[in-house]
């Protein structure tokens, strides 16, 4: 029998401990297999946030470090620079980099700092709890937002991709989700462009994933990409914001 | 003819490989695991295509996706 | 020992750094420290090393948890509101047990403060600074000679217990100009640590993980305890074993009546004073404490045997003077006197304060 699909090798084999439906283990699963076809194991060095997914190094098997909340583009800055043959990669969540860590990532991203940014965004605090995110939408209710998030008080969801778009060094600046196959595979292939892109040197690259957190949404898993699709897709526009090396186009 | 594995000690129930199966050949299984969960089961394997949507999707990675070779 | 050459002490920190085979500075700019990493923005490119100006000092002590973790050695420096800034990261580096250089070229607080020299983050660099359980090794050098040596004594000692390392200085340290001979260059290996990130890649090894996070509760206490073992052995090699001649200075302590204490710059006001109060009859002596975390306690131990009286002096508040308190342990009385907020005391104050202690009249 010819095997169709299994665990990637970079992948420990250490059950995930998030919630049924989470996003999360996708997202992991499709870095570990960039890593495998990329063959990129052995010099891949992650950093894993805080929230949710602190526990990343547990799930890759490869050298990590777990950094404070908001500093892993820092962390990974330092990493790379003492490095610069390792892949460095760092995975955040919005709390994580669009709150707290808001600095840290626009200065990676504008020092041009040759790492690959994962930033994984379902517009909401998912360890703690539930509060609102800055990538919250207008309206949405969670533990501290319980009345809707209001943006005469809490303003807008923030655009990171757009943000950091802006900025000059940066070469490519993407946003995918996986709510459907397809765009599952459109998700794994931004993640080759980055890791490719900084493999050959090329300089930062930002993936933005927009993803679910069913629990806290209070959604059951299937439903939770339906409303995603419904509710997160129209605020965060899917596309790519920058692509300098035109490696979509390759 | 396909074979299709699932490690249901990593199946959390999330019903997300039911939902997106092309054909409708996935459901909940009756006996519950370890975990408390029914955990996803192959109701047709000998309409499977392969196509590993399933397998792809599951973000517990507990599915593994093996085709008879010609 | 090459010839003497007339440096700042800021600048012989970032000489002894490269030196010592620093090839990686990440810091933000703050008064009065300046110096250190103009230096180091212009010398660490010429041995191929790497100058980042970090966005922030919180940005910044997290690229030194990077690069430690990657197995080279590293510093940053700052003042002290910039030193508050990183001790989230500090207490990281402390839990994932990283070796790492930090200076703190202290300035008047709390808040902003001013920018003249003072000693008011003893509490903060000796009890820990950030939050948890750890400590980290702080020396105080009190001349330029000793930013330089005790520059390449940090990254021997960080490397060596696998923890931060804080060279305690102040503005008058950092501005001063002295001659110094700078130390023999060492060729530093990164791959000299198998734990470290990226560590020899090409050969295929157990992955490595550099980590604070121990979130069962019983991982945690080992792992806390482990740290108060190292912390141990640490107090052990600088109050009765290889270090114990590094950690503390004591000037005429035999037979004095009264001993001056201060670490820094003050010790070398407080040097005047003892010579001055010889001269007038008063058997003065002086502990200068190098190391402040370990505590020489042990100095002070056989101290209160021969000694009356203690006097501390410090500028701040009193922060030390809890230590000498606690060293002293109530067999003699210890007295303290400071100046804050950027004074620097006179011998002559000083000189009032002993002669108020030994002619109580």
């Amino acid at each position: 029998m010819k095997k169709i699909f299994s665990r990637p090798e970079s992948m420990s084999k250490k059950p995930f401990h998030y919630c049924p439906g989470c996003d999360h283990g996708v997202i992991h699963r499709l870095i570990a297999e960039v890593i495998d076809e990329l063959e990129i194991k052995n010099r891949t060095i992650g950093v894993a946030p805080v929230g949710c997914s602190v526990f990343a190094y547990d799930y890759f098997d490869v050298d990590f470090n777990q950094a404070p909340h908001g500093r892993a583009p820092a962390v990974a800055t330092g990493i790379k620079r003492v490095r610069p043959d390792s892949i460095v990669f760092t995975y955040q969540g919005d709390g994580d980099l669009a709150a707290i860590g808001t600095a840290e990532i626009i200065h990676a991203a504008n020092r041009g700092e040759n790492i690959t940014a994962v930033f994984i965004n379902n517009a909401i605090y998912g360890m703690t709890g539930g509060q609102m995110a800055p990538t919250s939408l207008i309206g949405m209710k969670t533990q501290t937002s319980p009345y809707g998030r209001d943006a005469a008080t809490a303003g807008h969801p923030i655009h990171m991709c757009e943000m950091i778009a802006t900025l000059e060094s940066p070469v490519y600046v993407t946003r995918v989700t996986i709510n459907n196959p397809a765009n599952l595979m459109k998700t794994k292939k931004a993640l080759l462009n980055a890791f490719t892109l900084q493999k050959e040197g090329k300089g930062f690259s930002f993936v933005e994933v927009v993803s679910t957190c069913p629990t806290n949404w209070g959604k059951k898993p299937t439903d939770a990409h339906k409303w995603l699709t419904e509710n997160m897709l129209p605020v965060f526009k899917l596309g790519t914001f920058k692509d300098t090396q035109g490696v979509e186009k390759s | 003819m396909s074979k299709w594995v699932i490690n249901e000690n990593l199946c959390k129930g999330c019903g997300i490989c039911i939902a997106r199966c092309p054909l409708k050949i996935l459901a909940f299984a009756d006996h519950l695991t370890s975990k408390g969960v029914h955990p996803a089961a192959m109701t047709d394997e000998a309409k499977c295509t392969s196509c590993a949507i399933c397998a792809r999707s599951c973000p517990d990675v507990a599915i593994e996706i093996y085709k008879e070779e010609k | 020992m090459a010839e003497k050459v007339l440096m700042k002490g800021n600048e012989a920190i970032g000489e002894a750094a490269v030196l010592a085979g620093c090839r990686y500075y990440f810091g933000y700019p703050i008064t009065p420290q300046s110096e250190l990493p103009a230096y180091l923005s212009k010398r660490l490119p010429e041995v191929d090393g790497v100058f980042v100006q970090a966005e922030s000092e919180v940005a910044a002590i997290n690229m030194v948890y990077g690069a430690g973790s990657a197995g080279a050695r590293v510093m940053t420096s700052s003042s002290s509101p910039g030193i508050s800034l990183k001790q989230e990261g500090i207490s990281y580096i402390a839990g994932a047990e990283i070796p790492c250089l930090l200076v703190n070229v202290v300035r008047g607080g709390p808040g902003l403060g001013n920018i003249a020299p003072a000693q008011s983050d003893y509490w903060q660099a000796t009890r820990g600074g950030g939050h948890g359980d750890y400590r980290t090794l702080v020396l105080a050098p009190n001349s330029v000679q000793e930013m330089a040596d005790m520059t390449v004594a940090g990254f021997e000692f960080a490397d060596r217990f696998r923890n931060p390392v804080l060279l305690l200085s102040d503005g008058v340290l950092g501005q001063m100009m002295e001659p110094v001979s700078l130390p023999d260059p060492v060729d530093y290996d990164i791959d000299s640590k198998k734990w470290a990130l990226g560590y020899n890649s090409k050969e295929k090894h157990e992955r490595n993980l550099c980590s604070s996070i121990f979130l069962d509760v019983d991982e945690l206490e080992e792992h806390n305890w482990h740290l108060y073992q190292k912390y141990q052995v640490m107090t052990d090699l600088f109050s009765t074993g290889e270090y114990k001649d590094f950690a503390v200075e004591e000037h005429l302590c035999d037979d004095a009546e009264i001993i001056l204490v201060g670490y820094g710059i003050i010790s070398r006001i407080l040097k005047t004073v003892v010579e001055k109060c010889r001269k007038r009859g008063i058997k003065a002596g002086l502990v200068r404490p190098k190391v402040l975390w370990p505590y020489p306690a042990h100095v002070f131990e056989r101290l209160a045997k021969t000694a009356n009286q203690f006097l501390v002096v410090e500028m701040s508040c009193g922060q030390m003077v809890e230590d000498v308190k606690l060293s002293v342990n109530g067999k003699k009385p210890v007295y303290f006197f400071g100046r804050t907020g950027g004074t620097i005391p006179s011998d002559f104050e000083i000189l009032n304060e002993v002669d108020k202690l030994v002619r109580p009249d």
